[in-house]
Order: C-alpha cells, then structure tokens, then sequence
C-alpha cells in the first residue's frame, strides 16, 4: 500500500533529526534546511543517503539539490541572479518546488531558501510512485 | 610524515568492511595527562582510530584515487574506558559509497566490552569541492598508509 503523505513526511521528519541533530518540533513543513536547520553542504550528501536507505529508492545527487550545477554556469546566472535561461533550467530541475515567490527575485543567495522540508516531502513522494 | 594510529588490519573485505587493531601503550605520553594518575584513551583519539580504519577502507574501494577527507561524525557514543595496556578491536563497514562521498558505521571492542559506536562520513574532496584546485598528488594516502595494508598483502 502506498505511503500517505503524513507518513512520507514523518519519516522525512526522522532523517532530518538524525542527520542534522535538530528537535522533531523544528522540522516544519516550511523549515528551510540551511537557514532553519542549520544543514551544510555535506549535509545534503548525508540527506541523501538516509532518504535513499528509509525509502528505498535511488536518488543521483543534483535530481535532489541541483542548485550546486547552476551555480558554476555564467550562462544561467549574471549579476548574483539567475537568468531567465537559468530560472527555466531550474524548474526543469526542481519540479517537486514551488518557486512562485522566487522566480520575482531569483537572487542566488535566496537559492537555499529553496531547499524546504516540504520539497523533500514532495520529492520522496514523486519517488515513490514512479 | 603522516600520524599513524592504528597497528594492523587482521580483516580486510575490498569495498566492504575492515577490522583494524590498536594496541594502547602507557609509552603514549598523552596518557600521562589524561588524566594524572588516571589513564585513560581520550575519546577523539578513539574516533581518529576509526577514522583512519574506516578511511582506509573507503579509500581502497576506489583504489586510493580518491583524496577521502573525513567530513562528518554522524554518531559517537561511547560505553566504557580504555586503559593503558588495553588491545581495541576497530569494525568499521561501508554503508554506501558513491561518486562523491562515502558513509560508515563502526564498532570498537575490547575483548567482550563495548566501547564505542562510531559511524561517519567521508567526502571525496576532488569530486565535492568544484571549482577548487587541489593537488594532483594524493596527500592523503601516502606510502605510510598504504603500508598498513601490505602486511596484508592488500595493494
């Protein structure tokens, strides 16, 4: 039987506590993981392979988190901000997030607020069902 | 010259799991001040023995072209003390490896005890850090590293 989203996002839940050692009650749906929790770069490595092994399913790094690739692309990025090139790239990659508020101030910087524990439901969830 | 810490592999499984020993001395002159007329094996020290198993371990899986940096200590817990004159048995186990990193869990025993459970992460530093340069010689596995495993007879 397919897992309901509640259960999907509880165990989200469970990864993200281990992997990042936060409270269960930080870990919101809307909980941004670098700003909110605190996750660094080989966090999202560590994420990735508890995902992987709770949900059993295969997960290629930039599917996840593909913000790293666009970032070295001068073609998809100028003056701290995406292009448009790079914002349709980016939801080309990204579909499991919603990026209404970002794409009206598509600044790098605000990239990571992209990361949200409901995109990782999201995503797990899509997974799933494939 | 790099820091040795662990003495030998008795069990080496390629890309698998590892089982190294270290053999506690009261020659280590840490132990003198840790603590004075108390010994006991500081509790990083023991994570530094598992990191180097575990290191090695991962490192051989890709055939040392890989410059493995420990990047994370996903959990330490540790049970009991370890004194001078004591012989740890270091289990390390790789739980998944990938392109750029590497995770792994590991146990460190001495005789029946329990004494720690440490499990890590390892970065694949050229394949992480993009964009930044590092050297093409792998600084991290040396000759003295890899000497460990030639006893072995592991290359």
């Amino acid at each position: 039987m397919a897992m309901s989203r509640d259960e999907i996002f509880g165990q989200v839940q469970e990864v993200l506590v281990d992997a990042l050692g936060v409270d269960d009650d930080e870990v919101t749906a809307e909980a941004t993981l670098m700003q909110d929790l605190g996750a660094e770069s080989i966090d999202f490595l560590d994420i990735v392979f508890r995902l992987e092994k709770m949900f059993g399913i295969k997960i290629p790094r930039e599917e996840l988190f593909p913000a790293e690739n666009l970032m070295n692309n001068s073609e998809l990025i100028s003056n701290g901000k995406l292009t448009e090139k790079g914002l349709a790239e980016l939801k080309n990659r990204m579909p499991h997030t919603d990026l209404a508020a970002f794409e009206k101030d598509p600044d790098i910087n605000k990239m990571g607020d992209l990361f949200t524990v409901n995109a990782i439901v999201n995503f797990v969830e899509n997974k799933l069902k494939e | 010259m790099r820091w040795i810490w662990i003495d030998k592999f008795i069990e080496f499984d390629s890309g698998k799991r590892a089982v190294a020993i270290k053999n506690v001395t009261l020659a280590e002159e840490h132990l003198h001040d840790h603590f004075p007329g108390f010994c006991v094996m500081p509790e990083t020290l023991m994570i530094e023995a598992m990191a180097q198993t575990a290191g090695i371990l991962v490192g051989e899986a890709r055939k040392f072209q890989e410059k493995v940096i420990l990047a994370k200590i996903k959990k330490a817990a540790f049970f009991d003390y370890v004194r001078p004159g004591d012989t740890l048995k270091l289990e390390a186990k790789i739980e998944s490896i990938t392109a750029e990193a590497a995770t792994t869990s590991g146990k460190i025993t001495c005789q029946e005890r329990t004494i720690a459970e440490i499990d890590l992460m390892f970065s694949h530093i050229d394949k992480n850090l993009a964009g930044k340069d590092f050297p093409e010689e792998n600084f991290v596995f040396t000759d003295m590293f890899k000497s460990l495993l030639r006893g072995m007879n592991i290359r």
